[in-house]
């Protein structure tokens, strides 16, 4: 069954034609990775999905329900959940704290029962507490609960940010671009997460330039150029598909 | 209502129209080379009008304006150089507070100078009691002076910016101010200057409306929230707009005498500018995309 | 931050609000009490601004005009004489319930007004609702359009509590009784109440800021932060920002009119400086001193600013000495008094001096 539906997504900026036609489904379960030079409309694309942006024309279905026309926070309440390209990390707030943030839609104390401090809310708190740490320790970083999450190395705030995700106990997990100014073994601890992940029963789609980790990770790759979908095949037959080639490096 | 009062409205809506297009120009060259709205600029207005009227006492009227204006250009200066100049990428929070900071201070510096007191500076040609008749609508030749004053301003303006080169800096810093740092042009060096050239406008337009307006101390902050009204309705930012979208304001403020009391003259203004502001930010004349890629 | 730091603080503030009290009841200068109540009130409008500024991260310049709505609403129904409206039915009906009552005015003359109770209840109601219906275009604005916008609500009131005659115009409203509360305990300005109402006004902020130290370490209270830091992301995460930043809106305008509404009763008037502009960044600079984001901040600093304030310590300087309180604060201490920044400062003077040299 499609988890994901994409049917005949539009949108413009002014004169730009940034997604132009593209339809696809996700499965469930799978990890999808989205590919296409610089400027080929990925990111669009995932701000589409994910309600930052309202299509122009078409539709988006996620486990069979339109999501194309709601508000954007009432995305994460569906299931999905979405990391950022460039890291949107809360600043001045504990890396514990950043991930206690992605359980706010599975709880649902107010402001009138936190300010009495009702004891539902005290089991709740406690509760997101845990599964945060559960996370963190699940991504080996618990031991940096305590520290101010913008103060982290580069590689760690993308592991909060992930465990931030995670902890909206998403169905499907909006990655874009997980590796980018990662090194080389923290892009393979990465690949190892994204894969962990999977494995949890979530299903994955992807942004990614690192060409290796795509290959290696992903079960089917869409391909995205000027807006347009030109391929959309396993892995393997991507890599040899003579319009994807020409796209890429050129005739 | 016959002709004759509808021109006579019409007339001194214009006179205060071209009054806020200046204070809304004021605001808007400060917004393009450092992207912070100065809620002071209502105090330079103050200050030139206030200086302009001591001096006055001294020395003759042309000469108390030209070193009025020239005392509130150092005094904007300063204001900058004081500070603002040395701070480090400070958030628009930040800025926000201490230009309001810097109004209440200034206001209540000219306080203790001046006291509570009302001044004006005296008609620059002409009396209170003579006024041109004009098809019978009676004008008063002060609302030349300004109308006249403001169209040159305007227009100088227009072409410092346009054709010299100090101008060109300048434009360059309001819309891409690393990319104009890296060619060579001092941007610190251009804010400064901008607060200058607004202290001096805002000057100016204090010295040419004092006689029919009179000040006082605290003058200043309507004048700033109606400029800002303005410059909004314009669309922040661009100054040609700003001088249509103050005469429509003062036009309208004019008429709404009709339909309130003078004491909510203000609220008339204050709304407009909440509306718009709900309606659309980006102005009458600016386009949203644009608005978004501005840094708030 | 951990359940037993939250008491310790809060039995701390506790036992300085007593103290307080005794240190006059022995010095001998009882009568600074009455400065020390009129502080609480204003910083129950204090607390309630910090958490929209400092927590939800959305300025408002305007929040004195939250203040004077309250105020002068309730003082507007407590004085103004229904008498002449008293057979409608719903009046009949309002002195049913006990919500209009007659009284005797200053010259002995009978006069219907409404019960303090439901005065208060009314302001607050319609608080509430002017909240909401300024607050949902306002907050979709930022930086310097939500400044502005709400700067222009202040001035509204302002103008609108100015020039209304039945407002007094710019003598305000004054002869306003007292507000009862249980067993003959009134909220009024008289010296023989004054140690009463010096605790009656700091229980409510003790209780208040129970209420907010609750919120900012609970669920809404880290939502209210991930807002400030970074909106977009907090969307993602499901935080349905609009809501949360028109609720914490609505929750500090409702704190500020209560304080209207006791300082009315307390002060027996209420005149149009309440509502100036002034006024509105007076507590604006009073949070930024206290830090932003600092509830125990912002109601150290309420206290002793406004105290100092209302002593008139500052003289005729008053209003310039918060001006530049909020010029110094910003440009070498942004994060509050303790992070002081003069660093940026000392570093780019030197600099220049060793470019000349």
């Amino acid at each position: 069954m499609s988890l994901l539906e994409v049917k005949n997504l539009y949108k413009s900026f002014g004169g730009l034609q940034a997604v132009c036609d593209v339809s696809f489904n996700v499965q469930d379960g799978m990890i999808k990775a989205l590919i296409g030079p610089n400027g080929a409309g990925k990111t669009t694309l995932f701000n589409l999905i994910s309600g930052v942006l309202k299509p122009d024309r078409g539709e988006i279905f996620f486990n069979g329900l339109p999501i194309h026309s709601i508000p954007q926070y009432k995305i994460a309440s569906y299931g999905i959940a979405r990391t950022f390209q460039h890291i949107r990390l809360f600043p001045k707030m504990t890396s514990l704290e950043n991930i206690m943030i992605g359980r706010h839609t599975h709880t649902k104390a107010g402001f009138i029962s936190c300010m009495l401090s009702l004891p539902f809310t005290w089991k709740e708190e406690k509760l997101v507490r845990e599964k945060s740490m559960e996370l963190m320790k699940f991504l080996g970083v618990s031991e940096l609960a305590s520290i101010d999450a913008l103060s982290l190395s580069y590689g760690q705030q993308r592991i909060v940010e992930l465990a931030r995700a995670l902890a909206c106990e998403p169905k499907l997990l909006l990655l874009d671009e997980p590796a980018a100014g990662l090194n080389m073994r923290e892009t393979r601890e990465m690949g190892e997460f994204i894969s962990k992940i999977r494995e949890m029963g979530i299903t994955v789609l992807l942004v990614e330039h690192d060409m290796s980790l795509v290959m290696k990770i992903s079960d089917e790759v869409l391909v995205l150029s000027y807006g347009q979908k030109i391929a959309e095949d396993n892995p393997l037959s991507i890599q040899k598909n003579k319009e994807v080639i020409r796209v890429y490096l050129g005739e | 209502m016959n002709t004759q009062l509808f021109f006579q409205y019409f007339v001194a809506g214009v006179t205060y129209g071209a009054i806020y297009a200046i204070v809304a120009i004021g605001f808007n060259i400060i917004y393009n080379t450092t992207g912070i709205i100065n809620f002071a600029q209502g105090e330079f207005v103050m200050l030139g009008a206030m200086t302009a009227v001591t001096l006055n006492n001294f020395i003759p009227l042309p000469v108390a304006i030209i070193l009025a204006v020239i005392i509130t250009i150092i005094i904007g200066a300063l204001i900058e150089i004081l500070f603002i100049r040395w701070l480090v990428s400070p958030s628009v929070l930040r800025m926000i507070i201490i230009t309001i900071g810097l109004s209440i201070v200034i206001r209540e510096v000219a306080l203790h100078i001046w006291g509570d007191g009302i001044y004006a500076l005296p008609y620059f040609t002409g009396t209170a009691l003579k006024t041109l008749s004009v098809g019978g609508v009676f004008i008063s030749p002060q609302i030349l002076w300004v109308l006249g004053i403001c169209s040159i301003t305007v227009i100088i303006l227009n072409l410092y910016f346009k054709y010299t080169l100090m101008g060109r800096k300048m434009r360059a810093c309001a819309s891409n101010r690393s990319a104009a740092r890296l060619c060579g042009i001092n941007a610190k060096n251009m804010v400064t200057l901008s607060f200058m050239l607004s202290a001096g406008i805002g000057a100016i337009a204090g010295c040419i409306v004092s006689p029919i307006t009179y000040v006082q101390y605290d003058s200043g902050t309507p004048l700033a929230i109606k400029g800002f009204t303005v410059a909004i309705f314009g669309g922040l930012g661009n100054s040609m707009a700003a001088v249509v979208a103050g005469l429509i304001l003062g036009i309208l403020e004019s008429f709404s005498i009709w339909l309130m009391p003078t004491a909510f003259k203000d609220v008339i203004s204050i709304s407009i500018l909440l509306f718009i502001l709900f309606v659309k930010p980006s102005g009458i004349f600016g386009n949203k995309e644009a608005l978004n890629l501005k840094e708030f | 931050m951990n359940t037993k730091k939250k008491y310790i603080q809060l039995s701390l503030f506790l036992s300085i609000i007593i103290f307080i009290q005794l240190l006059t009841y022995f010095t001998g200068c009882e009568y600074h009490l009455t400065q020390l109540t009129m502080s609480a009130y204003y910083c129950l409008l204090i607390i309630g601004l910090c958490l929209l500024m400092g927590y939800a991260g959305q300025i408002s310049i305007g929040h004195a005009g939250f203040f004077a709505i309250g105020g002068y609403i309730s003082a507007f129904l407590t004085t103004y004489d229904l008498s002449q409206y008293k057979d409608k039915t719903i009046l009949i009906l309002f002195s049913k319930i006990g919500a209009a009552l007659f009284r005797q005015d200053l010259y002995g003359g009978k006069v219907l007004n409404f019960h303090p109770w439901a005065a208060a209840l009314i302001a607050i109601i319609l608080t509430i609702i002017i909240a909401i219906l300024i607050g949902s275009p306002v907050l979709k604005l930022k930086g310097h359009y939500l400044a502005m916008a709400t700067l222009g609500f202040g001035i509204i009131v302002y103008r609108i509590v100015l020039g209304t005659e039945k407002f007094g115009a710019a003598d305000g409203i004054s002869d306003i009784p007292p507000f009862p509360l249980l067993f003959g305990i009134e909220v009024n300005g008289k010296p023989v109440m004054r140690v009463w109402n010096y605790y009656i006004s700091w229980s409510i902020v003790f209780i208040t800021m129970t209420f907010l130290i609750n919120l900012i370490n609970s669920r809404v209270g880290r939502a209210l932060y991930a807002i400030h830091g970074a909106e977009d992301a907090s969307r993602a995460m499901g935080v349905d920002t609009r809501e949360y930043k028109l609720k914490t809106f609505v929750l500090s305008a409702v704190l500020a009119s209560v304080g209207g509404i006791f300082l009315t009763h307390y002060n027996g008037g209420i005149g149009p400086s309440e509502a100036s502009v002034i006024k509105s960044v007076k507590y604006v600079a009073i949070v930024a001193i206290g830090g932003m984001a600092n509830l125990w901040g912002s109601l150290v600093m309420g206290l002793i600013l406004n105290f100092l304030s209302l002593r008139g310590y500052f003289g005729t300087y008053d209003d310039a000495v918060f001006g530049a309180i909020l010029i110094i604060i910003m440009l070498f201490a942004p994060e509050g008094l303790l992070k002081v920044k003069l660093f940026d400062f000392i570093k780019y003077v030197s600099f220049r001096s060793k470019k000349s040299v």
